[in-house]
């Protein structure tokens, strides 16, 4: 493999390294699943995968503890898989079926969960930083030692609304993470065209917000990263900013003429670069698992995504009553 | 085992593609994630990459083929060292997807019909343009190209300036060209960052140049409606006529296909209710072309609102130099007499394929476009009322405040004695827009809708 400089020894148990490998593996096939089921017509509209991403969101969910939160945007089926969402759910919510996590109606850009703290789902570019910041303010408020982890990209980072977040987060010493998923390219705009200043972990200086930058392709650097932001809110001390720089290998959703990068580029970033092989050879060279152990893996998480496929076909569409449910809640 | 290899969709509204190329042939061994084909849609030309591995056994759709419809075998994939089957029927066929619900019939129907039932002739839409004219087939995407590139060749202050306008060739390739033609000085790839330059857009208005600002969608210019609000619709107002803005807010409006209730709303109303904007909402590519000339030549700030599914649609456009259609004059597009149907932009698909039905049914309806909606053609509309003396409007936006609430006020107030029964408005449900295929397609107007309204009020 690839001239990547492998964590010297990495810093976890053999079970963690294990559960990562599956938690991102996971992530991987159930997206190539979804691009499947998109290109037969099953699931219509945008479909944005987090293939290449894989590592930041699990590495960050491995700091987390039970009871944080996390919100983010449209690119959101890898974040709710990995804080534990049903694959049948999110599945289904594709398709567009009532067995979906939002009964078919909101799609794969909006989908949530009370249970399992995660927050969306938002379609607008930029929204949700703010939201991530008022959740942040709702556990402060409560004083119950909770933090928040706010994803957005590169793009979005130049929202205005980012910005007011920062102050009053700052201002107001709210425990929420702003993770910055860098994946270099906002739909057909490489970051240097967007940005004047390309180090967004510097974005939170003027606000007095500490920020550091992060290898997403790795997930071990991830979790540490994350463990350092996350007792930084917990502590009282406010929001934290971590950059995290990572790659997606799909197109931006899924009609994408991809003629903003070269396809050398892509090729290079998953021969080079893949974070679930980097996990591999850590499994495989620590002689935590052998080749078989890992096929076996493989094959379950096949299984699980087969299974939720199946699902999201099999379960029927929402009654047509759903179309004029859940406009306001009861009073 | 063989698997047939499905002519993908590769984007929300793509039906059919051409298969321009292969980069695969037969008896090659593909990876999950290898380019296998380049695909042409109306919009891009993809790449679609092999989701299993295997080996391409038969090519069976050839390259250069065009119209190929989604989820038709254009190969088959066979295991390494196995035969090709002989016959398709051999092979696993990757589902279809699930029919949607059947629907109810469409209230209405030949009950208790009084007058005339039987069909009736044809009637052709009458162009607004001079007998002889000669015109050419453009799509509604290329008009609006040719619009913008024609109004930057005569001035030289109109630019454009948005996400993705530029090297991308526009998200939805309507700036196809112009980054080549006018560089990037005049074509301006913008960041995610809508309230900033749509105001720093209405800035160089006032100081002098004619902006066109690109939004991606009109979902995105909720983050700048204040700008386009309080800054550029009340300036001239606030400057005692000193401080003009002449901009044009452009992008795709309302609904597209499946992409949830964010991205899926009928703006019109919000903006026809500000005095100091113009709107604009035309249907078909003449006039999408010749508004936006008049737009990005008034002095005024012009809301101009297109929509995603009508780029794509063929229609007649004159060949006339420089070709502008003027603001606040509706279009007849078939005269009748037995209900005036007031519509715009998308609505006017639907309204004008209700207008068919209902002549096979023997009902004659007049079918109004409005193209603008600030300044309103309300004289047009009470003459046909005048004439018809009943009247339904049909548009894709909420109910509540609609513009056909408004347009049943103006005629209530200045038609009264000319309606003979209760003006029906049709409009989208008063639901946020929901994902699932089934409920989408009960959330949008109908045209099935409409002919149930003309029956209500024409008694039938
Ligand atoms: C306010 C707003 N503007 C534009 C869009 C259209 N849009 C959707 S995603 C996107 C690119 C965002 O890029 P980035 O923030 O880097 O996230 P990534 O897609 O790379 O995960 C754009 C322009 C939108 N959804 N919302
Ligand atoms: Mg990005």
């Amino acid at each position: 493999m690839a001239a990547r400089k492998t964590t010297a020894k990495p810093n976890v148990s053999a079970d963690e390294l294990l559960a990562y490998y599956k938690d991102m593996l996971l992530i991987r096939r159930f997206e190539e699943k979804a691009g499947q089921l998109y290109g037969m017509g099953l699931i219509g509209g945008f479909c944005h995968l987090y293939i290449g991403q894989e590592a930041v969101v699990v590495g960050l969910e491995a700091a987390a503890e039970e009871g944080d939160k996390r919100i983010t945007s449209y690119r959101d089926h890898g974040h709710m898989l990995a804080c534990g969402m049903e694959p049948g759910g999110v599945m289904a919510e594709l398709t567009g079926r009532i067995g979906g996590l939002s009964k078919g109606k909101g799609g794969s850009m909006h989908m949530f969960s009370k249970e399992k703290h995660f927050y969306g789902g938002h379609g607008i570019v930029g929204a949700q930083v703010p939201l991530g910041a008022g959740l942040a303010f709702a556990d402060k408020y409560k004083d119950n030692g909770r933090v928040t982890f706010t994803y957005f990209g590169d793009g979005a980072a130049n929202q205005g609304q980012v910005y007011e977040a920062f102050n009053m987060a700052a201002l107001w010493d709210l425990p929420v993470i702003f993770v910055i998923e860098n994946n270099q390219y906002a739909m057909g705009t490489a970051q240097k065209r967007s940005t004047s200043t390309p180090e967004l972990y510097t974005r939170g200086e003027a606000f007095g917000i500490k920020g550091e930058v992060v290898d997403g392709m790795d997930v071990l650097a991830v979790k540490a990263a994350g463990e350092k932001a996350v007792k930084h809110c917990r502590a009282g001390k406010g929001p934290y900013i971590l950059e995290i720089k990572t790659y997606r290998y799909r197109g931006h959703s899924m009609s994408d003429p991809a003629k903003y990068r070269t396809r050398e580029e892509v090729q290079k970033m998953r021969e080079e670069r893949d974070p679930i092989d980097h996990v591999r050879d850590l499994l495989l060279t620590g002689k935590h698992a052998t080749e078989d152990d890992l096929k076996t893996i493989d094959k379950d998480i096949k299984a699980v995504v087969s299974a939720s496929a199946d699902f999201a076909r099999e379960s029927p569409e929402p009654p047509l009553e759903e179309l004029w449910t859940d406009i306001y809640a009861e009073v | 085992m063989a698997t047939e290899i499905l002519m993908p969709a590769l984007s929300p509204t793509m039906e059919e593609g051409t298969l321009a190329k292969w980069l695969v042939k037969e008896g090659d061994t593909v990876q999950s994630g290898d380019i296998m084909a380049e695909i042409e849609t109306d919009k891009a030309t993809m790449e679609f990459e092999a989701v299993d591995e295997g080996v391409i056994g038969k090519i069976l759709i050839a390259e250069g083929t065009a119209d190929v419809k989604v989820n038709t075998a254009i190969a088959i994939l066979v295991e390494e060292g196995e035969d090709v089957p002989a016959a398709s029927a051999a092979t696993t066929q990757v589902p279809q997807p699930a029919a949607a619900v059947a629907e109810a019939a469409p209230a209405g129907g030949s009950l208790a019909n009084s007058g005339n039932t039987a069909p009736l002739a044809p009637v052709k839409a009458t162009p607004p343009w001079p007998e002889g004219t000669k015109t050419k087939k453009q799509t509604v995407r290329e008009a609006l190209r040719d619009a913008m590139a024609e109004e930057m060749r005569g001035d030289g202050d109109v630019f454009l300036m948005g996400e993705e306008v530029g090297e991308y060739q526009g998200a939805y390739k309507i700036s196809q060209g112009l980054l080549d033609e006018f560089g990037s000085k005049r074509v301006i790839d913008t960041p995610i960052t809508e309230h900033g330059f749509a105001g720093i857009g209405v800035g160089a208005a006032f100081g002098g140049l004619r902006p066109i600002v690109e939004f991606m969608t009109f979902n995105f210019a909720m983050q700048a409606i204040d700008q386009i609000i309080n800054s550029a619709a009340k300036t001239l107002y606030m400057s005692g006529g000193q401080m003009g803005c002449p901009i044009v807010f452009r992008g795709p409006n309302g609904a597209a296909a499946r992409v949830g209730a964010q991205h899926s709303q009928d703006y019109a109303a919000w903006y026809a209710h500000i005095p100091g904007l113009k709107v604009v909402m035309p249907y078909s590519a003449s006039d999408a072309k010749g508004l936006l000339k008049s737009a990005i030549r008034d002095p005024n700030p012009v809301i101009f609102l297109e929509n995603e599914i009508l780029y794509g649609r063929s229609f007649d456009v004159p060949l006339i130099d420089d070709y502008t259609v003027p603001f606040g004059k509706a279009r007849v597009w078939r005269e009748g007499t037995d209900v005036t149907l007031v519509s715009f932009g998308i609505g006017m698909a639907h309204t004008l394929e209700a207008a068919d039905k209902l002549a096979e049914q023997g009902i004659s309806a007049e079918v109004i476009d409005l193209r603008t909606l600030r300044p309103l053609d309300t004289d047009t509309v009470i003459a046909s009322v005048q004439k018809t003396n009943r009247c339904v409007t049909v548009e894709e936006g909420f109910p509540v405040g609609s513009i056909g609430n408004h347009i049943s006020a103006v005629l209530m107030e200045q038609a009264f004695d000319y309606l003979d029964a209760p003006v029906i408005n049709c409009t989208g449900k008063d639901v946020p827009m929901p994902y699932a295929a089934n409920l989408e397609k009960h959330a949008l107007i109908t045209s099935d809708e409409v002919v149930a309204a003309v029956k209500q009020v024409t008694y039938r």
